[in-house]
């Protein structure tokens, strides 16, 4: 009987702490475009803080919808979608603001503001914060020498080269150090080289602590990497592996 | 970066539309300028013909003032006279020489003799002028009487006119300028559709997309109020000799215009203006920024 209660104990305290350790949590959850598109179908997931995970699929799987979901650009159709123990389909439009600025979103077309410098990209995450002039200069700095693209800080995304352009736009997506990183398709039209020294980026940054989850087609990347790896088709989860490699 | 680096950046990047926008803006300033010059210039005039003496009595040879003081007892019981004025043979004289001295000629026929001594008589309201007139007229004593109900009445008529013409054609104006800004503003919203979303999946709020918007619109209607203003006043300072010399003694009221009222006028288009800058781009704010 005691022995009973010591193992329910230790079973209360471990879902405990397995759910503070989760960052976000699918709970059913399905969407759906019009009446005859399904996005997702049903979809489960837990990911853990400071876990790196790899979004697989065919195109039109469900994995940028996923991660649109994650940034609430979407609301799910049905089911709960939990981001640190927290409904996100509930946050009220004043709130929404406040919540992305705990996420950073990498795009495979970069999503740079052409008319803006590489500097005046970065620093904009900090302008939507309200962070003095002073600290978005030092933090900026900081950060563009991080990633090496200090010496572009005066040039216009277009005069950019496609690894510039992703290295800006991670920096973007870092400055405000979110909890989580999105990162959907950022290798995608990037050649070998140039989108291995981004997947290193967003190792080094989930080493710091932050959630990754990155949708891909490279399929070298994520054989390398060994990391867990969720394959997705035609808005379900087919494979949910800790150690695995690219296949859906 | 700050809401107004913002704006003057949505302004570069869009000159055609930013000059679209001042220019209307500009027209409905400068018109509305040009009707609130008229209206105050038109009811300054009327206000000094409503406190010049209104009727002037004119009396026969040999009057006494103990006749002229017996009329204006008489009056005054009526409750609608606000000032006499007595002129005397001597006064009318001396007021002749003074508006006719750049003309010897004419002094030298006129003396005292032949002017009539008169008295000026105040109405609180020009609609008591008439009765107050036909209970002069019946006094033995008094030759002729005179009030420029004509002059009155129509500038009275004019100064209506000039408001509900102006006020129509300025509201028109209005109405249509923030038409524009939101056409404008609207189309601004629509070709920074992407760079709004990234904004948004950045963390930015509402208000901090919606800003730069707004004072925009705001931007347009301040600095097309204040172009209006300024060429209006050009344009009166253009035409001023002209005016002063027509109007005569009425434009020395009106002429030179104090730098009080000109600010005057120009913080009301300011106020109108950004009223105008406002409303329209919150409107399209409201309609085009889904946020």
């Amino acid at each position: 009987m005691a022995d009973g209660c010591w193992k329910s104990r230790v079973a209360i305290i471990l879902s405990n702490s397995y759910s503070l350790n989760n960052m976000v949590s699918f709970q059913n959850v399905s969407k759906k475009f019009t009446t005859n598109i399904t996005a997702l179908e049903d979809i489960n997931l837990e990911i853990k803080k400071g876990e790196f995970v790899f979004l697989v699929g065919p195109s039109g799987a469900g994995k940028s919808t996923l991660l649109r979901l994650v940034a609430r650009e979407y609301l799910p159709t049905s089911g709960k979608i939990l981001v640190d123990d927290k409904d996100i389909s509930k946050l009220k439009s004043n709130e929404l603001p406040f919540y992305r600025r705990k996420i950073g979103f990498v795009f495979q077309d970069f999503k740079l503001l052409d008319d803006r410098t590489v500097l005046e990209n970065v620093a904009l995450p900090l302008h939507v914060r309200g962070v003095s002039d002073a600290e978005i200069a030092k933090e900026v700095e900081r950060t563009l020498k991080l990633f090496d693209i200090w010496n572009r800080r005066y040039l216009f995304p277009k005069q950019l080269s496609g690894g510039e352009a992703q290295r800006t736009a991670i920096a973007r997506a870092i400055i405000g150090k979110p909890e989580i990183l999105l990162a959907d398709e950022p290798t995608g039209d990037l050649d070998p080289e140039t989108a291995w020294s981004v997947l290193q980026l967003l190792v080094e940054i989930n080493s710091w602590g932050t959630t990754v989850l990155m949708a891909t087609h490279n399929k070298e990347i994520v054989d390398l990497q060994k990391r867990r790896v969720v394959s997705l088709k035609a808005g379900k989860i087919t494979k949910d592996i800790k150690e695995g490699g690219y296949s859906h | 970066m700050n809401f107004l680096n913002l704006t003057k950046r949505n302004i570069r990047r869009t000159p055609y539309q930013a000059l679209a926008a001042l220019m209307v803006m500009f027209l409905t300033f400068l018109v509305l300028s040009s009707f609130l010059l008229l209206a105050t210039g038109s009811q300054q005039i009327l206000n000094y013909y409503e406190s010049k003496p209104q009727a002037i009595a004119f009396f026969k040879d040999g009057t006494t003032m103990n006749d002229v003081k017996a009329i204006q007892t008489s009056l005054e019981k009526t409750g609608k006279i606000s000032k006499f004025k007595y002129v005397s043979k001597d006064d009318a004289l001396q007021i002749y020489r003074d508006r006719n001295k750049a003309n010897p000629m004419l002094l030298e026929l006129v003396t005292a003799n032949i002017l009539p001594a008169s008295l000026e008589i105040s109405t609180y309201t020009p609609e008591d002028l008439k009765p107050i007139a036909d209970i002069v007229k019946k006094e033995p004593v008094v030759e002729e009487v005179v009030f420029p109900e004509d002059v009155v009445a129509s500038l009275s008529s004019a100064t209506r006119l000039i408001r509900v013409v102006g006020g129509g054609v300025v509201l028109f104006l209005i109405s249509f300028s923030i038409l524009i800004t939101i056409m404008i503003i609207g189309f601004k919203i629509r070709i920074k559709r992407d760079e709004i979303e990234t904004m948004k999946l950045l963390g930015a709020s509402n208000w901090f997309i919606r800003m730069p918007f707004i004072f925009e619109g705001i931007f347009y209607a301040a600095m097309g109020a204040f172009l209006g203003w300024l060429s209006s006043f050009l344009i009166l300072w253009y035409f001023e000799p002209l005016l002063l010399n027509n109007l005569g003694e009425v434009a020395a009221i009106i002429f030179p215009i104090p730098i009080i009222t000109m600010l005057l006028f120009l913080l009301s288009n300011l106020f109108v203006a950004a009223l105008i800058g406002a409303i329209g781009s919150f409107i399209a704010v409201r309609r085009y920024l889904h946020i």
